[in-house]
């Protein structure tokens, strides 16, 4: 297993935010992580990038318990994440979000190098990489987000709500990246209110409910299950 | 030929309260907290090159060098012991709190070491100054050395932040530390360079301040201190090319308005001023409005 959680409990002061939590990402896989607001998914996540620190529990990555490395060296250890909201550095140009995404990385040609890949990913990254990123539309914002955290070259990437605030087409254009990504060889975590979404792209996929999960399976199945139909399918 | 000379001697204290506003403004944007104690590490900064300099001897140069090292430290140090352990508390008052403690710490401290009484600061600048259009202008050497170094600090300032990857660094804690955190950014030692900075500064500011105006007290910092708090805020706090603009603004106001209105009002003036930008425009100069999250 590339990402291991194993009874990862998180508080915010007395309230429990994630209650013994047990999952996994194997390398090469995209999993999804689904539920309501409030379930716990971000703080999941914030949890495995290091911005909050669990009660108890452990983070296993590639083997070894990374909740003692501080948040910063996870990214050069290979995890990267777009969080919610995209959180672009508004005040700086698209090349300069870029290049804080390569921040852990010190060869100038590798730089060029992901620099190039990621321009050729997200081609109107490239049109406007002398442009304020504040400046950007939701849509573009979500994929500078996305070439940000690539910057790093990832063994996983964590993606928070990479659908929210997107109209339809712009939806459909980040989750065909997503999948081109996990194409290129970037195993996903990925957290999504947009359940069928999620579970179209994903292999496997866990529910989270109030802080813990409640189901597991394949994503198909999932899909195709009844209550998961009712309650995260709208059907 | 008069004002000349007034405007030239407001644009010099403008320069070094450009100079502590720098401090302050980084310290705020970077680690988003009001460090009321920057004044005194310029006070700190001045009775260290008085100690070495008038009473062991050493050349002003050596002398402003080991006060801006000694600064440093001082201010990594307060940082660390003081600032870091409640960066997370639950109120934001709680390490501005600190920051005024530690502020009454220093100004008390250097009560018991140095006593209540003024010393008289030998000027670190020797050159006596240029003499222009037949003797009518008059600029002493000490102010021109002070516009030139202010300037000089806020152009290696700007290449910095934007050519280095530290000031990147400083930059992107600046806008979102948590973003931040998620590119590999190490916050805390980002925090800790701009103490280190803005201390450094503060060394300089006092080299300077203590031998344009050479009477050195335990509260030597505590006004200029304020006031360059004033020039951050006038010029956009969190700016640095606002610091600059505050601080040369502050100066000649406040030097202008002592020539010519009242020297008792003039600090009324400035303080005055201040109410006045925040009530017409809350951000300042350069101030950005505040984004709303989407």
């Amino acid at each position: 297993m590339l990402l291991t959680i194993k009874n990862l409990s998180v508080y915010y002061g007395v309230i429990q935010a994630l209650k013994e939590i047990n999952f996994s990402v194997d390398r090469g896989e995209i999993v999804a992580l689904i539920g309501a607001n409030g379930a716990g998914k971000t703080t999941t996540l914030h949890t495995i990038s290091g911005l909050i620190d669990p009660k108890e529990g452990e983070i296993l990555f590639e083997g070894k318990d990374i909740r003692r490395v501080p948040g910063h060296q996870r990214v050069a250890m290979g995890i990267a994440q777009v969080p919610e909201g995209r959180r672009v550095f508004a005040d700086m140009t698209v090349e300069d979000n870029l290049r804080m995404g390569a921040y852990t990385r010190k060869d100038r040609t590798e730089y060029a190098d992901t620099l190039d890949m990621v321009f050729n990913r997200f081609p109107r990254l490239k049109e406007r990489r002398g442009q304020l990123s504040g400046t950007l539309s939701g849509g573009e914002q979500q994929m500078l987000a996305m070439g940000r955290a690539l910057m790093s070259k990832p063994d996983i990437l964590l993606l928070d709500e990479p659908s929210m605030g997107l109209s339809p087409i712009m939806v459909n254009e980040v989750f065909d990246i997503i999948r081109q990504v996990h194409e290129d060889g970037t195993t996903v975590l990925l957290v999504e209110q947009n359940a069928k979404k999620a579970l179209n792209i994903a292999d496997r996929a866990y529910v989270l409910e109030t802080g813990s999960i409640t189901v597991t399976g394949e994503a198909e199945e999932l899909l195709n299950n009844d209550s998961i139909r009712k309650a995260y399918l709208g059907e | 030929m008069s004002f000349l000379t007034t405007f030239v001697n407001g644009l010099s204290l403008g320069s070094i309260y450009a100079i502590i506003a720098l401090g302050y403004t980084m310290v705020y944007g970077i680690a988003k907290m009001l460090n009321f104690a920057h004044g005194d590490f310029i006070m700190v900064g001045c009775y260290i090159i008085f100690l070495f300099s008038s009473n062991l001897g050493l050349p002003p140069f050596i002398s402003i060098l080991i006060a801006v090292v000694l600064c440093t430290v001082l201010g990594i140090t307060t940082e660390r012991v003081a600032y870091r352990p409640l960066r997370n508390a639950a109120s934001p008052l709680a390490v501005l709190i600190t920051a005024i403690g530690v502020s009454y710490f220093l100004e008390n401290l250097a009560l018991l070491i140095f006593g209540a009484d003024t010393k008289s600061f030998s000027s670190v600048i020797s050159w006596s100054g240029l003499s222009l259009f037949n003797g009518e202008l008059q600029i002493q050497g000490i102010t021109i050395v002070t516009i030139v170094v202010s300037l000089l600090i806020l152009l290696v300032l700007q290449l910095f932040v934007h050519k280095t990857k530290e000031g990147q660094a400083m930059l992107a804690v600046s806008q979102d530390r948590g973003a931040a955190m998620l590119m590999g950014i190490d916050v805390n030692k980002t925090i800790t360079l701009t103490f280190a900075i803005g201390s450094a500064l503060a060394a300089v500011a006092g080299a300077l301040l203590a031998s344009a105006y050479p009477s050195l007290t335990p509260y030597t910092g505590a006004m200029p201190g304020i006031k360059a708090f004033v020039a951050a805020v006038l010029g956009g706090i969190g700016s640095i090319p606002g610091a600059m603009i505050g601080g040369l603004a502050l100066g000649i106001i406040e030097i202008l308005s002592r020539t010519y209105i009242s020297s008792q009002l003039a600090d009324a003036i400035v303080f005055g001023i201040l109410v006045v930008v925040l009530i017409v425009k809350p951000t300042g100069i350069l101030g950005k409005k505040i984004q709303e999250k989407v």
